[in-house]
């Protein structure tokens, strides 16, 4: 009830955001994120990460004495949806926007926000997000050049597979794992042996389990959202699968953990932000998201609390609130805990906006993600 | 070999659950002439009303109950009183129009009321394998099996072996003629909408540990029931059974075998067959009416 009151307080003033005086003492920031659809998951998470950040941020007095106006607008977790969304904040001349979550909304809408020299913080992971030559995008979580290499890794040193099955959403994101995936996989001299697309939304996954277990592979790469993930998962366990299951963050994450529940068990991969991170400031969060939120958070979560940490530091090493000036100076930046505790981690971006921070190894045991290893930044 | 059983088993499976979906389908078109079109919603809800219910304190099998009856009373009872009186008088398009409104209201109030995430929805038997043949099949596939055709066995028991179940059918088949024999049309009418309240109650316990309890479940499911009912044959039960089950098999196999990418455009093709060559339906049969 709170949430939905802070929620209406921050959309009222965001959309009444017109007069010159309001404009002065706050600074608006929207969120376009997937609130309801297939991407729900992700796009709820993101913004009660977002919420917190700025909750604590306006309670210390704002950027730059400036408090931040927030306006959350729901895809539907649709492209167009999207697209039309950020056309609708760009009148209302945003200092940066956030979202969307989902990567094919973030290619479909990147273009606008870059045409009005927008800087736009995105929770997509597709690699073509950034190999656009867009100035103005910023990830908050790896991409999938970034984050393939280091599963392709573990399956040939950890699990030293010699052949797998890769079964993937067909959206922008799935699209884009598959392919970094398998060329990572050809380079390392593993065989895919099965190659199964599947729909975003797809309910029943009979058909695509028995195809992967035909394949008889040594690992199976599983690459799709939240629901499906855990759909899936449920079916490989109804039909008895029994190969090493490796996914790449989100099937690790903790709502597929909850909607999958003990088929979730034995599933290892690569993570990129995790709530389980042996990390002192991240488990802190943790703890405070969840007795705010009453649910435990996954890495969108993290990826749109951090965000918003980001947009602070940046701007407050700018010392003004230009959109052009942000997007020149976050371009390169490091920023570490010392410097911004929000930030969790440190953090870097690239001149391409990619993001570069340790990751971590992680499996899911009775219910619960452990880490068994961290790994370095790529940068080191 | 044992891919063909296993596609097959969990096929029959998820087929067995759009035939109890088609099966109120159709009752509901022969008593009292209403195409509900917000018969995939009817099957989302119930879970929601366990999911409530669990959330209360309740064990799963007091939350299946307490689903169940409320089914009966809301989307039976009310719907009838609310929904289908007042509008039936004007023909059947109004009357689709308000189940269409129907649907999306059902839809939005549990996105906005409960959550618009999937939520998980315990399963009625632990997953464990039984070994058939060289395949692998799983006892969740059975006991889905088991309790759809529990449930159809039951009502065809009802319809065709009691006195109620002819009054049913009479009334289906010619109300005014059963009204001359003495039959309350009303109220045989009525038991239809509670039935398929019951039935689709029993659909989402079955459905929803596959996929998950969420407010877009009845998009995919009516339309499937739809199909069902129309390549099976509106006017029958045993050929909305026959279509839910084709569509579910057919689902699996084409998913496994011809494309997973396409799989939603076979019962499509089956239906455009269908209609062409039989339109009344596989087992169906022609009716003829007066203008």
């Amino acid at each position: 009830m709170f949430r939905l009151s802070v929620f209406a307080t921050a959309v009222a003033a965001g959309v009444g955001m017109t007069g010159p005086a309001l404009a002065q003492s706050t600074v608006y920031i929207p969120a376009i994120l997937e609130l309801s659809g297939a991407g729900a998951v992700s796009g709820t998470n993101f913004r009660d990460g977002m919420l917190m950040a700025v909750d604590e941020i306006n309670a210390k007095g704002g950027i730059l004495g400036r408090k931040i106006e927030t306006q959350l607008l729901d895809t539907q977790s649709d492209a167009g949806i999207s697209r039309a969304q950020v056309q609708r904040v760009l009148d209302n001349k945003p200092y940066v926007i956030f979202g969307p979550v989902f990567s094919g909304s973030v290619l479909v809408a990147m273009l606008l926000a870059q045409q009005a020299e927008i800087p736009e913080i995105v929770g997509g992971e597709a690699a073509a997000i950034t190999q656009r030559n867009n100035p103005y995008v910023f990830r908050t979580s790896f991409g999938q050049q970034f984050s393939m290499p280091k599963i392709a890794n573990y399956i040939r040193d950890g699990i030293k597979a010699k052949t797998v099955a890769v079964l993937w959403v067909n959206n922008d994101f799935g699209k884009g794992g598959r392919d970094n995936f398998i060329r990572e996989m050809t380079s390392r001299n593993i065989k895919v042996v099965a190659d199964v697309s599947t729909e975003s939304g797809q309910a029943d996954f009979s058909a695509d389990v028995v195809k992967i277990k035909a394949a008889n592979a040594d690992a199976i790469f599983v690459y799709t959202n939240e629901e499906e993930s855990a759909r899936f998962l449920r079916e490989a366990r109804k039909q008895g699968v029994r190969t090493s299951l490796i996914g790449e963050t989100t099937l690790l994450g903790q709502k597929v953990i909850e909607l999958a529940g003990d088929a979730a068990n034995g599933v290892r991969g690569h993570v990129g932000l995790t709530v389980d991170a042996p990390i002192p400031a991240v488990k802190e969060f943790a703890e405070r998201f969840k007795k705010r939120f009453n649910y435990v958070c996954d890495h969108n979560g993290i990826k749109g609390y951090t965000g918003v940490y980001f947009v602070r530091h940046v701007t407050e090493k700018t010392g003004k609130f230009d959109s052009k000036g942000f997007a020149a100076a976050a371009h390169g930046i490091t920023i570490t805990p010392a410097q911004e505790p929000g930030i969790l981690m440190e953090a870097t971006w690239d001149k391409n906006g990619d993001i570069d921070r340790e990751s971590f190894l992680g499996e899911v045991v009775n219910g619960q993600q452990k880490i068994v290893e961290i790994l370095p930044k790529l940068g080191k | 070999m044992a891919s063909f059983i296993q596609l097959l088993i969990s096929g029959l499976a998820t087929g067995a659950i759009y035939a109890l979906i088609a099966v109120g389908f159709t009752l509901l078109w022969q008593t009292s002439q209403t195409i509900n079109f917000a018969q995939g919603e009817f099957v989302m809800l119930p879970a929601f009303f366990i999911l409530a219910s669990m959330n209360a304190g309740a064990p799963f099998w007091l939350a299946a109950l307490i689903g169940i009856a409320l089914s009966i009373v809301v989307l039976g009872l009310m719907f009838k009183l609310i929904i289908v009186d007042p509008m039936l008088k004007y023909g059947v398009l109004p009357l689709v129009i308000s189940t269409i409104a129907l649907s999306i209201f059902l839809k939005e109030s549990v996105k906005d009321f409960y959550s618009s995430q999937a939520q998980p929805f315990p399963a009625l038997v632990p997953a464990t394998d039984v070994h058939v043949f060289d395949a692998v099949v799983s006892t969740q596939s059975l006991a889905v099996l088991a309790v759809a055709i529990v449930t159809v066995a039951a009502l065809h028991l009802l319809l065709h072996s009691t006195r109620l179940g002819r009054s049913m059918q009479a009334t289906a088949q010619n109300p005014t003629l059963a009204r001359i024999l003495g039959i309350p049309v009303q109220r045989m009418v009525l038991y239809t909408f509670l039935i398929n309240g019951m039935l689709v109650a029993i659909a989402s316990i079955l459905i929803s540990p596959i996929y998950l309890a969420k407010f877009t479940n009845g998009e995919t499911l009516g339309v499937a029931a739809f199909l069902a009912a129309i390549i099976g044959g509106f006017n029958q039960v045993r050929g909305a059974i026959l279509g839910g089950v084709i569509l579910g098999v057919l689902d699996n196999l084409s998913a496994a075998y011809i494309s997973s990418q396409y799989r939603g455009a076979f019962p499509l093709l089956i239906l455009i067959a269908i209609i062409l060559w039989r339109p009344q339906g596989l087992l169906g049969r022609i009716e003829e009416r007066t203008v």
